[in-house]
């Protein structure tokens, strides 16, 4: 390379970087790492729809300055990719939040990151208890496994459900799942008579729901991933018969995601679940969410999710923050924000909590009904104020 | 006790035969044409695809829906064929892996762009829902359907394969292309066909296959192994082969997870690894 060209370059990286802040100072970037391809990729879209919605609802600006996101794909579960990611985006871009994080794995990878640069992370979905105890940075707008498992055990006891089977995928948010259940159901008095872990890939439920119908037990609590594991089994429990022998199926929202149950379809009618957000929760927020995240989205991308819901909290805490702040953007004093700020959410009131940054909220027990012929997660009792039971 | 064996043995020969529906086009493409076809799935997915979007936006019954996904599948694999796939009939297996792989990479972006990364709505119609009880045990009828679908179709394939003018030309083809061509077979025209079969038969297998597996883009990647599965212990070359294979992993899967489901997911692989050290070359593979 000649002399002259490096030169050249040198100067202009120079005039780059010193462009750099002045441009910083009209705005703040929130850095958006998710997974937006690969099998997660409704993780990441449903996430930055969310955010999308709030900002189209409230105008992109806030205390002055122009909201930025830069977005950036892990393509699935890739610690080592997500942590390059929030390493370029808080040096490089110079980012003041960095937000997203569909998958544990991924935010994990970054939370010493944000220790280091005192930059506030916002997880808005990854469930794993543990990761808001990675890094005074970090909070959660989403919830956590246990937090909706537990009320699950608690409203089965509640309604004379004395002897449970549990079904749950083997890795790491079943296994969580199964805890909080068992811990929860057997300190009320129920028994658990049964557990099953079943592969990650399972095409087939037959010998585990077969299992369940031989061992009568009142009701299964599953936990499976959404998409076609949750409507392989409860195709399966409907045509082995198990509701008619008297068995009841309860479960967590997961399993009928508001993005996939009509693809699910008819079958889940009548499946009761416990979760954190319903798209057909009956609020104004919620109405007024619904309609921003229909106007800011293609509506290929079909119908928003408890993602989304947490897209568009996460953007309703960096509007707080930055209002709070005056725009300026300061990691500490952000936290400081951050810690006990409370409001009114699509879902409902929620909170986060002052000592572990982690959120607090209601959560409903649900029943898939249908609502203007189309499948509705419909609530019809509630657990308000649940911590996160896993800390 | 004896209801509880052959309630299993039912679910496993059931779930066998869904495991061969969706591996036989392959061991047609791998089996008689000797081309690694990792792609298989994104043929068994175009036919998933047409299925659906045919019954929930046009309203054609499930039954019709199968011969187009059939029909369809092997119109877009004699497409590919004459385009891409006869251009490495000749290669290394490692090219036929690696441009049938980026196949399907392909495949899954093209169906994220069109119908988006989520699963698709299937609802069986209700004859085929449900179960029968026969004998004091519950069978469900989706489960008889696919077994029924697997008899006839093995039937089908057997006499194609072994008894018409166009099988015995594909197996001297195979064996032999040179030879072949210079008894007059037209080698060209039988590949492509045979090619067509291979993949109609996974759309087809695509289409039956929807209910129990789902159908999302992530699909030719998320089965790959069990079609690879079952063509490895059943062995390449014949029909029967794949078919006692994926009869075999089935009802072992299915009691591995009934009786022991602390490893019963684990059977099924354990099954191929004691099934290939005793028959290296597959159950019914073509010793050469």
């Amino acid at each position: 390379m000649s002399h002259k060209l490096l030169r050249t370059i040198a100067f202009a990286a120079a005039g780059l970087a010193a462009l750099a802040p002045a441009y910083a100072q009209n705005t703040i970037k929130v850095g958006v790492i998710a997974e937006f391809s690969g099998p997660f990729a409704d993780y990441g879209a449903q996430i930055e729809a969310g955010m999308k919605a709030y900002m189209k609802q409230h105008g992109d600006t806030v205390a002055g300055k122009k909201i930025e996101l830069i977005t950036r794909d892990t393509k699935g579960p890739a610690p080592d990719v997500a942590k390059r990611f929030a390493q370029e985006l808080i040096t490089r871009d110079q980012v003041q939040f960095l937000a997203g994080f569909g998958l544990t794995p991924n935010a994990m990878a970054v939370a010493p990151v944000v220790t280091e640069a005192k930059v506030p992370m916002i997880i808005s979905n990854a469930a794993t208890s543990s990761i808001t105890t990675k890094s005074p940075y970090v909070t959660r707008v989403s919830m956590t496994i246990p937090q909706v498992s537990a009320p699950m055990a608690e409203w089965a006891l509640k309604n004379g459900i004395k002897q449970v089977y549990t079904v749950v995928a083997d890795y790491g948010p079943g296994i969580d799942a199964e805890t909080q259940f068992t811990k929860s159901f057997k300190a009320g008095g129920g028994e658990v008579v049964g557990t099953l872990r079943t592969p990650l890939q399972n095409p087939d439920f037959s010998a585990a729901i077969q299992r369940v119908k031989d061992a009568k037990p009142q009701a299964v609590f599953v936990f499976l991933p959404a998409g076609e594991q949750g409507i392989s089994f409860v195709k399966g429990f409907n045509e082995r018969g198990l509701a008619a022998a008297g068995i009841k199926l309860i479960a967590t929202g997961d399993i009928t995601d508001d993005h996939v149950l009509a693809a699910m379809g008819d079958p889940t009618l009548g499946l009761i679940t416990s979760f954190h957000y319903s798209a057909a929760h009956d609020s104004p927020e919620n109405a007024a969410f619904l309609k921003a995240y229909a106007d800011a989205n293609d509506a290929k991308l079909g119908a928003p999710n408890f993602m989304a819901a947490a897209g568009y909290d996460t953007m309703q805490v960096i509007y707080e923050v930055a209002k709070k702040l005056g725009g300026n953007i300061d990691g500490d004093k952000a936290m400081a924000v951050i810690k006990g700020m409370k409001w009114t959410s699509p879902r409902g009131p929620v909170a986060i909590d002052a000592d572990t940054r982690d959120i607090t909220q209601t959560v409903y027990i649900r029943k898939v009904e249908k609502k203007n012929g189309k499948l509705a997660n419909v609530e019809f009792d509630k657990i308000a104020d649940v911590k996160d039971p896993g800390k | 006790m004896i209801g509880n064996v052959i309630g299993v043995l039912f679910d496993g020969l059931a779930y066998g035969s869904l495991l061969f529906i969706i591996a036989v086009g392959l061991s047609v493409t791998l089996g008689l044409m000797n081309f690694v076809n990792l792609a298989h799935g994104a043929f068994a997915m175009v036919g998933g695809y047409v299925c659906v979007l045919l019954m929930t936006r046009l309203g054609v019954p499930f039954l019709l829906t199968l011969p187009i996904a059939f029909v369809a599948a092997a119109v877009v694999g004699i497409v590919l064929e004459r385009t891409l796939y006869q251009r490495l009939y000749k290669s290394s297996h490692l090219d036929q892996v690696l441009f049938s792989i980026g196949l399907v990479f392909m495949s899954i972006a093209i169906a994220t762009y069109f119908f988006g990364a989520s699963q698709q709505p299937m609802a069986l119609p209700p004859y085929l829902r449900g179960q029968v009880h026969f004998l004091g045990l519950d069978f469900g009828v989706y489960r008889i359907f696919l077994i029924v679908v697997v008899a006839a179709l093995t039937v089908a394939l057997q006499y194609i394969i072994e008894k018409t003018r166009f099988g015995s030309q594909v197996r001297a083809s195979v064996d032999n292309a040179t030879a072949a061509a210079g008894l007059g077979i037209n080698v060209n025209r039988v590949f492509a066909l045979t090619f067509a079969l291979g993949s109609g038969l996974a759309g087809l297998g695509g289409g039956l296959g929807i209910d129990v597996l789902g159908l999302d883009p992530t699909f030719p990647l998320k089965y790959m192994v069990y079609f690879l599965l079952v063509v490895s212990v059943g062995g390449t070359g014949t029909i029967k082969g794949p078919l006692v294979a994926a009869l075999i992993l089935g009802v072992f899967d299915v009691a591995g997870k009934y009786y022991l489901p602390q490893i019963g997911g684990f059977v099924i692989y354990a099954l191929m690894v004691v099934l290939l050290i005793l028959f290296p070359a597959g159950l019914y593979g073509r010793r050469t």
